[in-house]
């Protein structure tokens, strides 16, 4: 059984169709990458998957369970599987590190407190920024600050992780301690589904790469499969013009 | 001036003296009164406004309607609306009570933009955020949008209260003894006019510029990053 199966989803934006029916699965403890070129609906399938980008058809399973994004409820059920770290990183600007990673599990999960928080040392422990639990967003790095809001998805301890292009908004040289803080993930087996420009570790740690063009799948598969033998030629022209750097 | 000079220290005596402060305090207090309460209410307006979905659509145009309607509508005209409907259905409602009303309903009005432009500034991705871990629109409000618009509601609020100072002189029309009022009163029993209003303007000076001293180190100080205000409070400590 797949961890999640996404079948035929479609999204709309006013009357343009952005996404025109996407199917993927992912099991338990893989890792999907979704790629292709901007305002290829990338990021749009999971905004669709989080109930921030309304689906108007097809069907989401989350480890067998059928996700209806109907009414608010549902969508409620959806998120309660899921957790999103976005490419702007979206800190609560009037909240310590601390308060971020503990909010929703204590507000909205309703976990025990000191069980929240010594999970959310442990987590900034595991993204390497124990020492920042006090401070707030505008005294951190851009870097900083998206291993903090990966933290933050975690607290949440969800199903699935989803990252939407979370090393674009970096400065080169931040780029890798956010990256390194997702291969730990990886390797802890955390499910996780992410859109990144990042060909190179795409092609590291992902178990498959789905391959987007104008709201469709083009091409999926595993990462040698689609990068040193694409199928199509919309893949391999999109890979010849970003690989060659 | 010579009528002035003279008039002066029989003007300055004590129980005028107190007859004015009695009504600058009755003019401070059903400004702050009435802008307060409008303030709270027009929080209450805006959520509602923000109310999402088809079922709410009439909601959001009351909301708006409310907030058009006042705001084209001058002061006085409230004032005296005011007063003939509380008069129909309860006689014997103070002024100070219709007074308190009519600059509450005004105040909402005015307000509720104010409020709504200082919700607007905060990023909706702040929202989306919150929304992606299932706070509802309350929670999101209250713990994520509402304390970052603070900065950018407080200031103009205060300044809307400290010139609203100004205005109440309208109630005076329906015979509340605030400032104004008293002015006109001593006014007929002689005194010089000059005399009588420059004190009265003088009173309104020394009622609104404490007031907008305080909105100003608020601006300052809310527009300073969180972080810094706070290792400023550190260091100080």
């Amino acid at each position: 059984m797949p961890h999640l199966a996404v079948s035929d989803v479609r999204a709309k934006y006013g009357a343009l169709e952005v996404l025109k029916g996407i199917s993927f699965e992912i099991q338990k403890g893989e890792i999907a990458a979704l790629v292709g070129p901007s305002g290829s609906g990338k990021s749009t399938v999971l905004r669709a998957l989080m109930g921030l980008t309304p689906i108007t058809g097809g069907a989401v399973e989350i480890a067998g369970e059928a996700m209806n994004y109907s009414s608010a409820r549902e969508v409620r059920a959806a998120r309660d599987r899921m957790a999103i770290v976005f490419q702007q990183y979206n800190l609560f600007q009037n909240m310590t590190v601390m308060q971020n990673l503990t909010l929703a599990p204590l507000k909205i999960k309703k976990w025990d407190k000191a069980e929240v928080t010594s999970e959310a040392r442990r987590l900034l422990g595991l993204v390497g920024l124990s020492d920042k639990a006090d401070a707030y967003s505008d005294q951190l790095s851009g870097g900083q600050q998206q291993r903090v809001a990966l933290a933050r998805a975690l607290a949440l301890k969800p199903q699935i992780l989803l990252l939407d292009e979370v090393t674009s908004a970096l400065d080169p040289e931040l780029v890798n301690e956010v990256l390194d803080a997702i291969r730990k993930l990886a390797d802890e087996g955390m499910t996780m589904v992410i859109v990144s420009h990042e060909m190179a570790f795409v092609r590291e740690v992902a178990d498959k790469v789905v391959f987007m063009d104008n709201g469709q799948i083009i091409e999926a598969g595993t990462p040698a499969a689609i990068f040193d033998e694409p199928k199509t030629d919309r893949a391999r022209d999109f890979f010849s013009k970003i690989l060659r750097h | 001036m010579e009528r002035i000079l003279e008039q002066a220290p029989r003007f300055f005596s004590g129980p005028n003296l107190q007859l004015l402060l009695e009504a600058a305090g009755l003019t401070l207090a059903m400004t702050l009164v009435g802008c307060m309460i409008g303030f709270g209410l027009a929080f209450v307006l805006v959520y509602l406004r923000q109310t999402p979905g088809l079922w709410a659509l009439p909601l959001r145009w009351i909301c708006i309607l409310y907030v058009e309607v006042f705001r084209r509508i001058p002061f006085i005209v409230v004032i005296y609306l005011v007063l003939f409907f509380i008069q129909a259905v309860t006689p014997d409602a103070s002024l100070f009570t219709i007074a308190v009303i009519a600059i509450c309903l005004y105040a909402v009005a005015y307000t509720a933009d104010i409020i709504r432009g200082g919700l607007e500034s905060v990023p909706k991705t702040q929202v989306e955020a919150a929304q992606a871990m299932n706070l509802s629109r309350l929670q999101t409000n209250l713990r994520i949008v509402l304390p970052q618009a603070w900065p950018v509601i407080i200031p103009p609020a205060i300044a809307f209260a400290v010139s609203f100072i100004k205005d109440t002189a309208l109630v005076s029309q329906v015979g509340v003894f605030e400032l104004t009022f008293r002015g006109k009163e001593l006014n007929n029993q002689g005194y010089s006019g000059i005399l009588v209003f420059g004190t009265i303007a003088f009173c309104y000076f020394l009622l609104s510029f404490p007031l907008s001293m305080l909105g100003q180190y608020l601006e300052k100080r809310l527009a300073t990053p969180r972080g810094e205000r706070r290792s400023r409070k550190i260091r100080r400590a």
